[in-house]
């Protein structure tokens, strides 16, 4: 963030031009303002909350939500849902946040390299990113979830592995704009080195998109990870994640339907956020509308 | 036309080969190889193991096993299940047709309806309705589909009795309508995500179309709106659909496996997870490869239309 406003150079960070345009964008701020919602219920409220994410009780089993001090409902070994979602939002929100990270990271090395390089190396990058992309991502995470253990760290490898394809290309386009301009030129005359000029000269003016597809890639891994642990492959009980509260759910649909209803709403009402805060930036950072 | 099919197909190659390598990475990157499974059978020694790897070949260097795996993919010799031990294309046939049905269906969904909505929402700018439509699209790409699965079922079945909770058809029935009548809940949830997209792009192309020089040309002459849409504009918007339509492609197959799960439909979804229980690997691998071919046929497929329709691509 700051490599941007430090390039438009206003007086405060707070009167350039992308923060401006971003605080008009309501849609971004209703997303910021739910996902910090979210993350200060998942960060306080489990301690605010009189059970624990683990403590079974049987006699309580199936309570709706509103029931004395269990305010969503039990689930079917009694367990507060409450203080499960919320342990829960950890989970996933840490997850997807750092699967954006390193896919973010793979994404970018890949994308500079293949668009900087060009030629042989750039094209045998990028026809992979689209031999990757052949793949529905879904049938190649199960497919690697399935064999190797998975724990929390391993689904985010996972995650991040089957989707840096979208930034790399994303970056490799805007590299590729970038190559030939004056400052690279000039970077190149005065001897620096091929790796200076590709990530400290040139990187800086290509990070607008790379937030834009950052934020989204959130959303996308959020959405992953739900995906996964709802089928089964992901986030292992009796660790609590958003998908795997509601892998059991079905079979109670008719009597327990809080069970399915509540998790969903809120893996929707995050993956929400960070598509509205993904429009505000692309908005504020006027990057091109390539897709949606 | 001709250079231009075989430039196209020449690609379509090249993708095959990368595809391919990237599957037999992914078998390959697994702790154990393809055999994994099997190391942790109580009543299989290391020595089985070993004697089953030599069996399939599995202990010669890893470019021989390749090529060996890649050629006999051409000749259509992909494996046998371990399941029932009959071979993995016929496997596969049997749960190729559900999926298409299904896809075929929530697609010609999604693409009346998306149509529809983005291009009353690009004549219709900045209106109530543009507005609701662009929010809403965001939303609804951000619904896990299972989830809307479930709400469905809990709505439309559960409460209202209108459609069953899933299957394919109701043993005994088997009618055209019964189909009908299981196929309505998991194509609409399906297709969720893809009128959202859908509607997106349809309303930037149609923007574009309007904002071209024929429209105003058609406007001077006084044509009127309504045949300016109709003649001029919405046929050059849904050009860029088609290749759009290849490009879901990988999304609606991801959407497919998750549906199919939801809804017990038998189609190559439910395969591959129920594969992936039995640790049936040659399906695993078949369903994993096969899948992408569909991709790149379906991007061949639509890039041929596209050109066909329209010569400025292909002359491009």
């Amino acid at each position: 963030m700051t490599a941007i406003v430090a390039h438009a150079a206003p007086a405060r960070w707070w009167h350039s031009r992308a923060v401006i345009r971003f605080m008009r964008h309501h849609l971004a701020l209703l997303g910021i303002a739910m996902i910090t919602l979210l993350v200060l219920a998942c960060a306080i409220g489990p301690y605010a909350l009189p059970y624990d994410s683990l403590h079974i009780d049987l006699r309580a089993r199936f309570a709706p939500p509103l029931t004395g001090n269990h305010y969503l409902g039990t689930d079917p070994l009694g367990r507060d849902l409450a203080v499960r979602l919320l342990m829960a939002g950890r989970v996933s929100l840490a997850v997807g946040f750092s699967a954006m990270l390193l896919s973010t990271l793979i994404g970018t090395l890949i994308g500079v390299t293949a668009g900087y390089r060009g030629g042989w190396v750039g094209a045998a990058l990028m026809r992979t990113v689209d031999g990757f992309l052949s793949y529905p991502s879904i049938f190649l995470v199960l497919a690697l979830a399935a064999t190797l253990r998975p724990s929390p760290a391993m689904i985010t490898v996972i995650i991040a592995v089957t989707s840096w394809m979208e930034t790399a290309r994303i970056v490799e386009a805007e590299v590729r704009s970038l190559r030939e301009r004056e400052f690279v030129q000039a970077a190149r005359m005065v001897g620096l080195r091929r790796a200076h000029i590709m990530f400290r000269e040139i990187l800086p003016n290509a990070m607008g998109p790379i937030i834009v597809a950052a934020s989204l890639a959130v959303a996308r891994a959020i959405l992953l990870e739900a995906y996964i642990s709802f089928l089964g492959y992901g986030i292992q009980p009796p660790l609590p994640s958003w998908g795997n509260m509601l892998n059991g759910a079905q079979q109670y649909l008719a009597s327990a339907p809080w069970l399915a209803i509540i998790p969903g709403a809120a893996i929707t009402m995050a993956v929400t956020s960070f598509n509205f805060i993904g429009d505000g930036l692309r908005d504020a950072l006027d990057v091109r509308n390539d897709h949606i | 036309m001709s250079a231009f099919l075989v430039n196209r197909l020449l690609q379509s190659i090249v993708l095959l080969v990368i595809v391919s390598i990237i599957g037999f990475t992914v078998l390959n990157l697994m702790p154990g190889g393809p055999l994994a499974q099997f190391g942790l059978d109580p009543g299989m020694t290391q020595k089985d193991v070993e004697r089953l790897a030599a069996q399939l070949g599995l202990n010669r260097p890893l470019w021989m096993q390749y090529l060996d795996w890649a050629w006999r993919l051409l000749q259509g010799d992909w494996g046998h299940s371990f399941r029932d031990g009959s071979s993995v294309l016929t496997v596969i046939g049997r749960h190729l047709l559900a999926t298409l049905l299904l896809m075929g269906t929530s697609t010609a969904f999604a693409i009346g309806v998306g149509a529809w909505i983005g291009i009353r929402g690009a004549t219709h700018r900045y209106s109530l309705f543009d507005y609701c439509a662009t929010v809403g699209a965001m939303v609804a790409l951000s619904v896990p589909t299972f989830w809307f699965g479930l709400i469905g079922i809990y709505i439309f079945t559960l409460k209202l009795g209108w459609v069953p909770a899933g299957n394919m058809y109701t043993i005994g029935d088997g009618s055209v309508l019964d189909y009908l009548h299981h196929l309505i809940l998991p194509s609409l949830v399906l297709s969720l995500v893809h009128v959202a997209i859908w509607s997106r792009y349809m309303r930037t192309a149609t923007l574009d179309a309007l904002s071209q020089d024929f429209v105003k040309t058609a406007r001077a002459k006084g044509v009127s709106e309504r045949r300016i849409l109709l003649k001029h504009v919405i046929g050059n918007a849904l050009l860029p659909m088609i290749t759009l339509a290849g490009m879901q492609l990988p999304s609606v197959l991801t959407g497919a496996l998750v549906t199919e799960t939801v809804f017990t439909w038998p189609g190559m979804g439910r395969l591959f997870l129920d594969s992936l229980g039995y640790s049936d690997y040659p399906v695993v691998m078949g369903l994993l490869i096969f899948s992408a071919i569909l991709v790149l046929l379906g991007n061949l497929i639509a890039d041929i239309v596209i050109a066909t329709v329209d010569p400025r691509i292909r002359l491009a």
